[in-house]
């Protein structure tokens, strides 16, 4: 299983970006290996609209089962369920602790996005 | 010959210019609200508007059996309005520009374009008068093309009067970008003289002739009259502050019926405008 | 953190007279100017600006004309009427205030002869004023997407305000319902409508209203120079509570106020009758904002 985190730096010690759409990188963490890797979310940083949506784009590529984020807008939202990957939003923390959090079961999927898409 | 009627700012009596304006002649004029998120000149004229048609953008529409998510038409998007799922393409109208590339660029046929509705387009007559107002729909964005849409449907009048919308982004260059003569409506005041500036600016920007209106002249200071000295910019005419007109505005009656003197006021800043144009014509 | 968004439907209502002064009456806010288009914010605020940014937004296409062939096609497919043709010369250009930046004619142009640049819009800058750090922004001349900048400057301010741990930011939005008005509302938590006691003031208002409730944003209500005409003014807030939109107060009609802005002070600042009524307005405001469960992130 692959869990994807939305991240400010390309270290896992460091805290979790909580915005999606700009956030600098995502981590993928593959639990079967135990592994980490970065993907670049930087064209998305100055994208001049539809960042969100680009960046649930790039989740999707990853092949991740699950994204945790602090907060999603609705059409990333679709873009993701869409693509059958769980959503947890309202999390923070470094990125390690946020994956243990999620292993431990204490980070559920949420059901809707939890903000108001912004318009650009 | 087409004049626009234009300001930096909001409120600065546009509408008032372009109406009294039209008002105040006896051969036929067409005047076009083309201020399509708030258009307002209907108030002030003793005529029926009856729809004439709607304004629509081509929309695309994604057939899910015929996509291969194959990343074509996102590919193609500018606007990240697109996203490739596993079950296909995924379009979101909201942040679509309507530019037709994702329907060019998608090889399996699987893009179809429908019209989608984001304004409507209506009309009156009164003796002379022409009147032909654009409407942007509430929680739609795109006022260029319904602005577009109301200017032709004007074409073929001898004179147009260009009620356009305030600002100096795309709406008002749609409105203004292909007139004759620009009115900038200012008022003597700090920010009206600042909004003057960046209007003065987007005019020259488009090389277009233009000069400027005081209206309510008298509230502020002597800034606009400075500027406008040491720019060389015309000032074709200068609306008095005067709390009748105001308070006759608010239940829609125009100054032109309030007084002849007010009538012969705005002739003459039509008539200047139109002397602009013969003499640039001249040039 | 809670955002106030003041907008207006018709411009010239009094709007950014009024955030100048709500600025002036919170002692302790970010304050955004979003009416990039024609901001007059600034003319009021003493702004002193420590930050001064271009402001880009996406490309523009150009033709290099000693490639092109002159095959029309980029013509054909443009959908802006951004394509022209000058017979003299035979040569085919782009119009840049018509180009939306889509991409077509570079796609299709079928020997490359398109170069696709990106586009200054504008600048934005941050500034220190007496009431507050300002966030404020100038589209260029005849500049695209200005709700764009609209949202890079509430999100500069709202940045601004978490540094600063500032509890509001007060944004005095641009006229209208189109784009910038939707960039600057979306997502806030209340916005005050000013407007005027004018069929045209009730016929914008109406529009904003619809605009809020579309977007789901908790709307308060002030008629500016209500004593112009008494009748609207009631007309008005009577069509305010067909929305469920509560006036915030009235405004009375006050030449003190243009004098203010000529010696470029917020009017409640200034000995004049009409500063009663807007401290009245700014506490109604303020009530609203407490009560609010909502907040902005």
């Amino acid at each position: 299983m692959k869990i994807a985190l939305t991240a400010r730096e390309k270290n896992i010690d460091t805290e979790m970006d909580p915005r999606f759409g700009r956030a600098p990188f995502f981590v993928v963490y593959d639990t079967e290996w135990g592994s980490y890797s970065f993907i670049d979310n930087e064209q998305n940083l100055n994208a001049a609209q539809g960042a969100g949506v680009q960046a649930a784009q790039n989740v999707v590529k990853t092949g991740a089962d699950v994204l945790i984020t602090g907060s999603c807008g609705p059409k990333a939202f679709r873009v993701l369920q869409t693509s059958g990957i769980d959503i947890v939003v309202g999390a923070s923390g470094s990125i390690k602790e946020v994956i243990e959090l999620y292993n431990k079961g204490e980070l559920k999927a949420a059901q809707g996005p939890d903000v108001e898409g912004h318009w650009v | 010959m087409k004049i626009a009627v234009a300001s930096g700012k909001g409120g600065t009596g546009k509408t008032t210019v372009a109406v009294n304006m039209a008002l105040s002649v006896d051969f036929p004029v067409t005047l076009v609200d083309a201020d399509v998120e708030e258009p307002n000149g209907i108030f002030f004229l003793p005529l029926t508007l009856e729809k004439s048609g709607d304004v629509s953008i081509r929309e695309p529409v994604v057939n899910s059996s015929r996509c291969t998510s194959c990343g074509a038409c996102a590919k193609a998007c500018r606007f990240n309005a697109i996203a490739i799922t596993p079950k296909g393409a995924m379009i979101f109208p909201e942040l679509c520009h309507a530019c037709g590339g994702c329907f060019m660029a998608c090889r399996e046929g699987a893009i179809t374009e429908r019209e989608r509705v984001i304004g409507a387009l209506s009309q009156g007559k009164a003796g002379n008068l022409t009147f032909i107002q654009g409407e942007l729909n509430v929680g739609e964005a795109l006022a260029p093309p319904v602005i577009r849409e109301a200017k032709k449907r004007a074409e073929e009048a001898s004179l147009i009067i260009i009620d356009s919308p305030p600002g100096t982004a795309c709406p008002m260059v749609a409105a203004v970008g292909d007139a004759d003569f620009v009115l900038l409506v200012t008022e003597p005041t700090p920010f009206g003289l600042n909004d003057l500036k960046l209007a003065v600016e987007t005019v020259r920007t488009l090389s277009r002739p233009f000069g400027v209106v005081i209206n309510r002249d008298g509230i502020g200071d002597e800034g606009v009259r400075d500027y406008c000295a040491r720019e060389g910019i015309e000032i074709v005419g200068s609306v008095p502050d005067d709390r009748a007109v105001a308070e006759h505005y608010s239940r829609g009656i125009p100054a032109v019926v309030l007084s002849p003197d007010y009538k012969a006021l705005f002739k003459e800043i039509l008539r200047k405008a139109k002397e602009g144009i013969s003499s640039k014509e001249d040039l | 953190m809670k955002e106030l968004v003041v907008i207006s439907g018709k411009g010239g209502t009094g709007k950014t007279s009024l955030t100048a002064s709500f600025a002036a009456l919170a002692g302790s806010s970010v304050i955004a100017d979003c009416d990039v288009d024609a901001a007059n914010l600034h003319l009021v605020m003493e702004p002193e600006t420590f930050r001064h940014e271009e402001f880009f937004s996406g490309h523009e296409a150009v033709i290099r004309t000693q490639d092109c062939i002159k095959c029309g096609r980029c013509q054909a497919l443009c959908r802006f009427e951004a394509i022209r043709f000058e017979p003299e010369g035979r040569i085919f250009s782009v119009d840049p205030y018509n180009c939306e930046g889509c991409g077509v004619c570079v796609d299709h142009c079928p020997v490359a002869a398109i170069d696709f640049p990106e586009r200054r819009s504008g600048t934005w800058s941050l500034s220190k004023t007496p009431y507050g750090t300002m966030a404020h922004a100038k589209l260029d001349p005849a500049g695209e997407n200005s709700g764009q900048l609209v949202s890079l400057v509430r999100k500069e301010a709202k940045e601004r305000a978490r540094e600063e741990g500032k509890s509001l930011v007060i944004t005095d939005g641009p006229p209208g319902i189109g784009c910038p008005v939707i960039a600057s509302v979306t997502g806030a938590s209340l916005v005050l409508i000013v407007t005027e006691p004018t069929l045209s003031g009730l016929h914008d208002m109406e529009r904003v209203l619809q605009l809020s409730a579309h977007f789901r944003v908790p709307a308060l209500v002030s008629v500016n120079k209500w004593d112009l005409n008494q009748e609207m003014t009631v007309r008005i807030e009577e069509k305010c509570l067909e929305y469920n939109v509560k006036s915030a107060g009235r405004v009375r009609y006050d030449k003190g106020v243009t004098q203010a802005m000529v010696k470029g002070r917020p009017a409640v600042l200034t000995d004049i009758p009409a500063a009663t009524d807007i401290r009245a307005v700014w506490s109604e405001v303020e009530k609203a904002l407490t009560t609010l469960k909502k907040e902005e992130r």
